[in-house]
């Protein structure tokens, strides 16, 4: 181990943090209600409507089919439109957010359908909105799950930043690849895989355990 | 208040259109309490949710205080539903709110300040007997708890209708009792009209002033419950009744034949039903006193349909045939249902 490591892995973990934070609560803004709109628009639901509900299904399946690797490469003209280039922490989080979206809205999604239909039906009995079904409700009721689902969405997006640092974005990834592969230093290797261990470890325990304090079932 | 007028509803369903109500009109007054009885499947459900229009009847008009809702927009039927409490078999609280927030949620659709929910809420609270358990989730407490925050929550907005789907069928028969009683409370309180679904006899027996009963998606029989239980037209509804009220005769009397005409050594078996004021009238004492017969009394009950008594007696008349027809007519005179259940032997003919 050398002294040179220390800041070097600091500032990775750095820019590995906030890829992963900014790209998750910029994904969750648009999955979340992406989320609500697949479940309230399926059959029988309060916003039932099969145009927009297949539309969307196949929009969400078709993102989701893609493997990152290449979802990153191919939307590379859209990134450097959005960004103003194709390399650099922000210009990864344009596949890390478009890689999320649909795995939160389907997440979302399937958290919604297990809410039991006649708390839904209770809330339409007092007169409640659709809105307020949404709000006061359906995320609510949710909740403990979304958070649970949302963990994993975390998890997947720290390996899926380290791809997008691979290719120049900065982070973990990039640091594992030009110092632990193509600079020979296996300590910089195996000090980068375990400071993502320790993040999981610690993104999955904190997520736990706030799903646990919300769940009051 | 409730107007069903030819209420039909048809439902989409895999193997074809299935008919939950075939054309159902229905009167319920204000502050009553109508139930409506009916095996699984009969259509109960899907009536009482007409009543809301949770359900869109596929035909009919469901006027409530006057007011034609199946011609409603969206905001209009919101706006009316806020005056349709409901309740339910499995209660369908919010487990992530407290009861407090529960019972506020009416309130809070419609953003009520804060100190008039929290004064409406404690007070409802008080009402069903959970003041202590505002700050409890619904996971914590019993199935006839759950139901209590639940009536507290139909109240909330103060609905001139409570309309209740199985309110009681996931609850043991003494929680049921309390529950049924506090529904009663409410319902003389606050004037409430209250309908009930339910597949019990005695959940009809205990509050409810009429009562449809439901089979196949057709009302088979309506009326005052105490008409209806004391003479039931449809075999559904004597089949209902039957599950409360044992008509069975005393085991050594079940064998025998019985026969419509006097035969030697018979004895005429009646069955007399005492309603209200007249379960008060000695008319066996006086039916020993005045006849020279032997009165022999082979089954009693004593019972009470929504606090009117009810009484129930079978009885032998032994004697001269000239006897027992002289005590026929004073009984015909009296203010209670005399059925004939016909002559049987004296003596049990299976044990000579
Ligand atoms: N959403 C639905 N789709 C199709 N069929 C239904 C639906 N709801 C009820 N039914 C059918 O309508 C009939 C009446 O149901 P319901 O009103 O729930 O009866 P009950 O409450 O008396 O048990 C049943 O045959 C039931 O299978
Ligand atoms: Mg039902």
């Amino acid at each position: 181990m050398s002294a040179d490591m220390i800041p070097l892995i600091t500032k990775a973990m750095g820019e590995t943090v906030y890829m992963v934070a900014l790209s998750m609560v910029i994904a969750s803004i648009i999955g979340v209600p992406l989320g609500v709109l697949l479940h309230t628009t399926a059959k029988n639901q309060i916003l039932e409507c099969a145009v927009i509900n297949k539309v969307l299904g196949a929009v969400v399946n078709a993102v989701r089919s893609i493997p990152f690797v290449i979802l990153m490469v191919a939307i590379i003209p859209l990134t450097r439109l959005l960004v103003g280039s194709s390399i650099g922490t922000t210009a990864a989080m344009v596949p890390l957010v478009l890689a999320s979206v649909p795995f939160i809205g389907r997440q979302v999604e399937t958290s919604l359908r297990e809410i039991p239909e006649g708390i839904v039906e209770a809330a339409q009995a007092m007169g409640a909105t659709p809105m307020q079904i949404i709000t006061k409700v359906l995320l609510p009721e949710a909740m403990p799950n979304i958070v649970a689902q949302l963990t994993t969405v975390v998890i997947s997006l720290v390996g899926e930043s380290a791809m997008a640092g691979a290719i120049g974005g900065g982070g973990l990834g990039d640091l594992a690849i030009r110092y632990g592969y193509q600079r020979f230093r296996p300590d910089i290797m195996i000090a980068t895989v375990v400071v993502l261990i320790i993040m999981v470890q610690v993104v999955q325990f904190a997520g736990n355990a706030l799903a646990k304090k919300l769940d009051k079932r | 208040m409730i107007d069903l007028s030819h209420i039909e509803k048809i439902y989409d369903s895999p193997s074809g259109p299935v008919k939950a109500i075939k054309d159902i009109s229905l009167h319920i007054n204000k502050g009553e309490i109508y139930g409506i009885i009916g095996l699984s499947g009969a259509g109960k459900s899907t009536l009482v949710r007409c009543i809301n229009l949770l359900e869109r009847p596929t035909s009919g008009v469901v006027t409530v205080d006057g007011q034609d809702i199946t011609a409603m927009s969206e905001s209009q039927l919101r706006q009316a539903r806020k005056s349709i409490g409901m309740i339910f078999q499995h209660f369908n609280l919010l487990s992530s709110a407290t009861v407090y927030d529960n019972v506020a949620f009416p309130l809070r659709l419609v953003n009520a300040p804060k100190e008039k929910i929290h004064k409406k809420v404690m007070e409802l609270l008080e009402l069903v007997g959970l003041a202590n358990k505002a700050d409890q989730y619904p996971s914590q407490l019993s199935g006839g708890q759950k139901q209590r925050v639940g009536i507290a929550r139909a109240l909330a907005s103060e609905p001139k209708i409570l309309l209740c789907d199985e309110a009681t069928s996931a609850l043991d028969p003494q929680t049921t009792k309390s529950i049924l009683q506090l529904i009663k409370d409410i319902n003389a309180k606050l004037k409430l009209t209250v309908v009930v679904i339910t597949h019990e006899m005695q959940v009809i027996k205990d509050i409810c002033d009429k009562v449809a009963v439901i089979d196949k998606g057709v009302i088979a029989e309506k009326g005052r419950v105490l008409d209806v239980f004391t003479n039931p037209q449809q075999p559904i509804t004597k089949e209902f009744i039957s599950v409360l009220l044992s008509n069975d005769l005393p085991v050594g009397f079940r064998e025998r034949e019985v026969k419509a005409e006097p035969f030697p050594d018979s004895l005429l078996l009646i069955r007399l039903t005492f309603i209200g004021e007249s379960a008060n009238e000695p008319v066996i004492s006086k039916l020993i006193k005045n006849f020279d017969l032997e009165v022999g009394i082979l089954f009693g009950s004593l019972d009470d349909i929504k606090d009117v008594p009810f009484g129930r007696l079978i009885i032998s008349l032994d004697g001269s045939q000239e006897e027992i027809d002289k005590a026929m007519s004073y009984v015909e005179k009296q203010e209670l249902k005399v059925e004939v259940i016909g002559y049987v032997s004296r003596h049990d003919s299976t044990h000579h």
